[in-house]
């Protein structure tokens, strides 16, 4: 059977969906574990396809609950895992997505959003799962998200996100959208990248770390080390803890900073026409699209127009926003969801802040945010 | 537990968490010695169970990798487990409520499947942990928590659940019969594929207390007395079956 392509600078025409599943290849990727669903059952089934000649595992599971947590099992044998879904999986992995940040379990997700809540709109887009991606799970938890806004990034910040995932021992997620994700535009399956292993045979207690951010190893089932995995709380060792509130304390608190203190290391944004700008776009996904074209038509007009966009949405690009609020006059943040983001936006910014919402299951048109922009401005 | 098997067990254990009485230490004991007759290294042993007491019996206990998961997900997990690692001999210990009731889909799809896993359900036919409430096990009349005036609902027969979903093995025996318990679980860990062993594992706490064995010697007796072989049983009528375990190998 032919083993992992060679990497290669030349794009080609290709679907974000296969593209998310490339860049996992790429990342070292050899599980993957799902369910069906729309919009993101491509991801699947070329992971079927490509993980079958590359010497991986492959595994149609009865629900997205069993996937999810079959690709934690996966992860804790020591190998790299992942799984791709949408909404109605998004919820139903919650529970188990909260056992994988407390069991520091690596691990991807793609989440190629569609229109909710409920079954809503399946082949039509939405971004209303960003915040699900923060708060989903119960208890305080402090996971990675990416958001691709290109074919190109599906397959970098799949990529990207195995690499988070490993170094932090912390569940990723991409953050992708139905149109971004059905997308076919030129993509170049690359090799620049460092690929990042977690650290399977460092020295050191598997959960805990002297270090208050520290990131313990992570030996395999199988290592010899008698590992005791648990969800409750428990010592560094693995020794369940149910009862000891200082134990309880300084977990939940290692495991914030594992994020929290790496926000240099993980955020990722990007500026266009910011120099000089009074109004900014502050967008993510494929509404920075929009946002971008915008822009530039707003500059044609004379106006001073220009756009932060995040390619990581948790942790939120807090220090980012909050200088943008300190150089423009008024932020506008379009998203396909009523507003999700211009609040948190609102929390850092210092400027003004105006939500330009679309639930419709349909991107934004770039001429709906230019009249919207000569309207704030007037 | 005879002093050979503490081998098995993880040093700096502080003790038992299970209540006296329990049936769920005799079946760790049970299974330890299973293992040790197979002669499995303790580096190749990947034990998993989800949340219940009966999912305490391999976490922390005992001195191999432990993977104490979710309620109802063990099977999940351990499928995943055992395909990213299939050198592991993968071994799933959890409760009847984990197993059959939150988890019952997991259940069966991996007996379908016919995934290499060995699942063990320590059946106390009842939710021990959570204050004594009806499981989808409970015998009809029992009392519990949520039933005080007796459970109308017929329980699963986890066998022949398993049998129907394909599971190579399948057997029940009680845990007052500790060597037949022993042979099973050694034949559902030898034998390649979905093997299966249900433990009638009596809870003297929530189930006994309401059910007028408050006495665990009492309890013990009264399981005994409802075991059937199942040679026995075959010429019951379906009603008086749910009355009594039976025991034995239903498949092969
Ligand atoms: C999703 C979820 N629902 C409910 C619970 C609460 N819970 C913990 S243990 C348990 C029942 C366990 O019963 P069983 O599996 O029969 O094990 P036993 O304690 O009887 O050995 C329940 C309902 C939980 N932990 N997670
Ligand atoms: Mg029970």
């Amino acid at each position: 059977m032919p083993g992992l392509n060679e990497p290669s600078s030349r794009r080609v025409l290709m679907q974000g969906n296969i593209a998310a599943a490339e860049g996992a290849i790429r990342a070292g990727c050899r599980f993957f574990a799902g369910y069906p669903i729309t919009p993101s059952s491509e991801i699947m089934v070329q992971m079927a396809k490509l993980l079958g000649s590359n010497d991986g595992r492959f595994i149609q599971m009865e629900d997205e609950i069993a996937s999810i947590c079959a690709v934690i099992g996966a992860s804790g044998s020591g190998v790299k895992a992942m799984t791709a879904t949408s909404g109605p999986g998004f919820s139903l992995m919650q529970e188990a997505l909260g056992y994988g940040y407390f069991t520091e379990t690596p691990m991807v997700l793609v989440n190629v959003q569609r229109a909710g809540p409920g079954t809503g709109q399946a082949t039509h887009v939405g971004q209303g799962d960003v915040m699900q991606a923060r708060y989903g799970t119960h208890g305080d938890v402090f996971p990675i998200a990416l958001c691709p806004a290109s074919v190109q990034e599906m397959y970098d910040l799949t990529i990207r996100a195995f690499n988070l995932s490993e170094r932090f021992r912390v569940p990723t997620f991409v953050m992708a959208d139905e149109a971004v994700g059905h997308l076919r535009e030129p993509c170049a399956l690359h090799g620049g990248f460092e690929i990042e292993h977690r650290n399977r045979h460092g020295e050191g207690a598997p959960f805990g770390s002297d270090a208050p951010d520290g990131v313990p190893p992570m030996p395999a089932f199988g290592d010899g080390k008698k590992l005791m995995v648990t969800g409750s709380t428990h010592n560094p060792e693995g020794f369940r803890k149910v009862d000891d509130p200082e134990i309880h304390d300084a977990l939940v608190t290692r495991l914030m900073r594992k994020t929290e203190d790496h926000r240099g290391e993980i955020v990722e944004v990007e500026e266009f026409f910011l120099d000089d700008a009074e109004v900014a776009f502050f967008a993510y996904g494929i509404s920075a699209r929009t946002a971008l074209a915008a822009a530039r038509r707003l500059r044609k007009m004379g106006v001073r127009a220009g756009l932060l966009r995040t390619k990581t949405l948790w942790p939120f690009p807090e220090e980012a926003v909050a200088q943008l609020g300190r150089r423009v006059r008024a932020i506008v943040v379009p998203e396909l969801n009523k507003g999700m983001f211009a609040g948190v936006c609102r929390a850092h910014a210092a400027a003004e802040v105006h939500s330009v919402t679309q639930t419709n299951g349909k991107t934004i048109e770039p001429g709906r945010l230019v009249t919207f922009v000569q309207e704030v401005l007037k | 537990m005879t002093r050979a098997m503490e081998k098995y067990l993880r040093g700096g254990l502080g003790g038992t968490a299970f209540c006296p009485g329990c049936g769920h230490g005799i079946l760790l004991g049970a299974l330890l010695r299973a293992v040790d007759r197979i002669g499995i290294h303790q580096d190749d042993l990947l034990f998993v169970s989800g949340i219940g007491c009966a999912a305490w019996i391999p976490s922390p206990n005992i001195g191999a990798d432990t993977l104490h998961t979710l309620h109802g997900r063990a099977v999940a997990f351990a499928t995943g487990a055992k395909i990213a690692s299939p050198k592991m001999t993968t071994i799933v210990v959890s409760g009847d409520g984990d197993i059959s009731s939150i988890g019952g889909n997991h259940l069966i799809h991996a007996a379908r499947r016919d995934t290499d896993l060995t699942v063990i359900c320590a059946n106390n036919q009842i939710y021990g942990m959570t204050g004594g409430q009806t499981a989808c096990t409970t015998p009809v009349g029992a009392r519990t928590a949520t039933d005080p005036a007796g459970n109308p609902h017929r329980p699963f027969d986890l066998c022949q659940l398993v049998i129907g979903a394909g599971a190579r093995y399948a057997a029940r025996y009680p845990i007052t019969r500790p060597p037949m318990l022993v042979d099973a679980i050694e034949k559902a860990i030898r034998t390649p594929g979905f093997t299966f062993v249900e433990a009638i594992s009596p809870c003297p706490t929530q189930f006994g207390r309401r059910n007028d064995t408050p006495d665990v010697g009492d309890l013990y007796e009264k399981v005994e007395a409802l075991c059937i072989d199942r040679e026995n049983a075959e010429s019951m009528t379906f009603d008086e079956r749910l009355k009594h375990f039976v025991i034995g190998e239903f498949r092969p």
